[in-house]
């Protein structure tokens, strides 16, 4: 947090300390999500923030909004209910890699083809942590979980590669190192009339750090930091072997809340039905 | 003015009777016309229709828009009923009105897809893991349909559950000349101040947007939506709360047919499809000169035990006709007292015929007499 920043209003008090570990970069996560809250002018009476499960997910209860915490990977499921019956609301999806790229895959696909006006902010720390550290499909191969100790076998999945093939009309990936950064992208997501989707990679001192020998808090957040290299300033020499950071697309194409509105009228004035 | 209705039509007729503003679901015989008719009925009155992805998609939307206040449903059948099944539990958890059509086909697993069952009853009541409350209605004609369609989003919206509403594939697929009757259509209570107010535990409900912002969580909480995961007892005193609220709701909540069972010492139990050809079985059998009568079950969960009790005591026997192996017997002998109950199932995608319902009431009887 900023000196003299008092982002105070956005949280709920009563519902801390919260669940994260020390070093945990969820916090840092949060409050960059409430400084966006602030920087996008929401009353957050109208703003709806869905949890699935997992460590990431329990970040709608530290939330004052209209807050909700669902099962492992439906978050955007619900979302889509609340978003299709109440289109004036702002809607956010708040999910770990484990809750939106394996159990809730299918649900951030279809979200991002149907570029329905949510906002899904993903916190990729490459593991499972609240049930022990596990492999996730974000562990990047070669690395220890408690589920691959000599090394994971697996490729990974790219949160951003796949929502730009599915279809979200908005997709960046920033880090909870760059705290400057973080804020702005996730408002420009709340304020994107379409699907949007951030990726904050986010650091786990418990499992990811210790499994791996890469330090704590402090120490993860430098391996942040060397292991991206921001898309629009970078050479293509010195993206390789890096995870680029920034702004991968941006552009409005029709919503699926207008369009089913638009519908509404067709069928209203005789089009079906 | 009469109809020729579709058993799936009148589904959708009832919902939007109801005033459903949501549906979303996904493709499943045999309830995929429910969906079909929807997504005609919904758009031109301002309602949701949409497709989702899959099953737990339709019902996580389906409490998601219930949560600003919409009435909203899905419809599915076996294999989607068994996927929608931890969201069941979590709409019940949350206390969330909702309505979840299942026609069933004969299981398990994908099993005969367009043959009627009625092997879900259990899985209703206890299909996702814990205890919470169950509401589990069914009907046995095109009208019926329709009426418990109502029924079941007016249970939703006054007990604030996740309601069920068992068809089965013949009943979606019939056609009956029907005449929409006029019904009562409740909408959830809402609470007159934001002072003082619980989002949980009373059948007041808030909706996302209307200036409360509290939590809504599939973990253990109290009243105020807090989560109670790891410790004392605020989960339990919910839950316990939400089942004395069904018990005193017991009259109205249950729904049954009597079919000449004042002076029956043969009694059939059944419900659905089956309680049609049950009902043709007592006919039948009067015929001839048995004293043959029916109880026909509109509300399955919570099951009219005290009611079937009291039936039990003036019978000499009991049999339970049903599209499967047995689970309504099993819950109607569990509360017979000493009256033997003959199970009369099958799960091959045949109905029973009221000549082997008939013959199964003969041979309780004989038994029963060779027994003395």
């Amino acid at each position: 947090m900023r000196r003299g920043e008092d982002l105070r209003a956005y949280l709920r008090e009563e519902a801390m300390p919260n669940v994260w570990c020390p070093g945990c970069g969820h916090g840092n996560a949060m409050t960059a999500l409430a400084r966006a809250f602030e920087m996008a002018q929401l009353d957050l009476d109208d703003v709806v923030v869905v949890g699935g499960i997992g460590c990431a997910s329990r970040m709608p209860f530290f939330l004052d909004a209209n807050t909700m915490h669902t099962t492992h990977g439906r978050a955007l499921a619900f979302a889509t209910g609340i978003k299709l019956a109440r289109p004036e609301l702002t809607v956010l999806a708040v999910m770990g890699d484990g809750d939106a790229l394996a159990i809730g895959g299918n649900h951030l696909i279809h979200a991002c083809r149907r570029n329905i006006d949510l906002t899904a902010l993903i916190l990729n720390n490459g593991i499972y942590g609240m049930t022990g550290g596990q492999a996730a499909p974000t562990t990047p191969q070669g690395f220890r979980s408690t589920t691959s100790m000599l090394g994971s076998i697996e490729a990974p999945f790219d949160a951003v590669e796949l929502a730009l093939a599915a279809g979200a009309t908005y997709v960046a990936r920033t880090t909870t190192f760059d705290f400057d950064e973080m804020p702005r992208m996730i408002e420009a997501a709340l304020r994107h009339p379409g699907f949007a989707l951030v990726e904050v990679v986010s650091q786990c001192p418990t499992y990811f750090g210790r499994l791996n020998r890469l330090g704590q808090g402090r120490a993860l957040l430098d391996y942040e930091k060397d292991m991206t290299e921001p898309l629009e300033v970078a050479s293509r020499e010195q993206l390789v072997g890096k995870l680029p950071i920034g702004v991968f697309r941006e552009e409005v194409r029709p919503e699926y809340t207008r369009r089913y509105a638009a519908l509404c009228e067709r069928a209203r004035r005789g089009g079906g039905g | 003015m009469e109809q020729l209705i579709q058993g799936n039509e009148a589904c959708a007729l009832g919902a939007v009777r109801a005033g459903c503003s949501f549906f979303a679901g996904y493709p499943i015989s045999p309830s995929s016309e429910i969906m079909e008719w929807m997504a005609r009925l919904l758009p031109a009155r301002g309602g949701v229709f949409v497709q989702m992805e899959d099953e737990l998609a339709s019902m996580g939307a389906v409490i998601g828009a219930s949560w600003t206040g919409a009435k909203a449903m899905t419809a599915t059948s076996g294999p989607g009923f068994s996927l929608m099944q931890e969201h069941i539990g979590y709409a019940a958890m949350t206390e969330t009105p909702c309505v979840i059509v299942d026609s069933q086909r004969v299981g398990p697993s994908t099993g005969m897809p367009t043959m009627p069952a009625q092997g879900d009853v259990m899985q209703a009541r206890w299909g996702s893991h814990g205890d919470r409350p169950a509401l589990v209605l069914t009907a046995s004609s095109v009208r019926d349909t329709y009426w418990m369609t109502v029924e079941a989003f007016n249970l939703a919206e006054t007990y604030r559950l996740p309601v069920v509403l068992l068809l089965d594939a013949t009943l979606s697929h019939m056609r009956e000349n029907i005449e929409l009757p006029e019904l009562e259509v409740l909408t959830r209570a809402r609470p007159r101040s934001l002072e003082g107010f619980s989002p949980f535990g009373s059948p007041e409900f808030l909706p996302f947007g209307s200036g409360a912002r509290f939590m809504v969580t599939g973990l253990a909480h109290d009243e105020s939506g807090r989560e109670r995961a790891s410790n004392g007892g605020a989960g339990e005193r919910l839950l316990r709360r939400a089942f004395e609220r069904l018990r005193d709701g017991e009259p109205r909540i249950t729904h049954t047919r009597r079919h000449q069972l004042d002076d029956a010492a043969l009694v059939f139990i059944s419900y659905g499809i089956t309680a049609r050809a049950a009902r043709a079985a007592v006919q039948e059998l009067r015929r001839e000169g048995v004293r043959a009568g029916l109880l026909e079950l509109l509300t399955l969960w919570p099951f009219p035990e005290r009611l079937v009790g009291a039936v039990a005591r003036h019978a000499d026997a009991i049999v339970v006709p049903e599209l499967n192996l047995g689970q309504v017997a099993l819950l109607v002998r569990a509360h017979a007292g000493g009256t033997p109950v003959v199970p009369l199932g099958r799960a091959d995608g045949s109905l029973l015929q009221p000549g082997e319902i008939a013959q199964s009431g003969r041979d309780a009887l004989g038994l029963v007499e060779s027994a003395r």
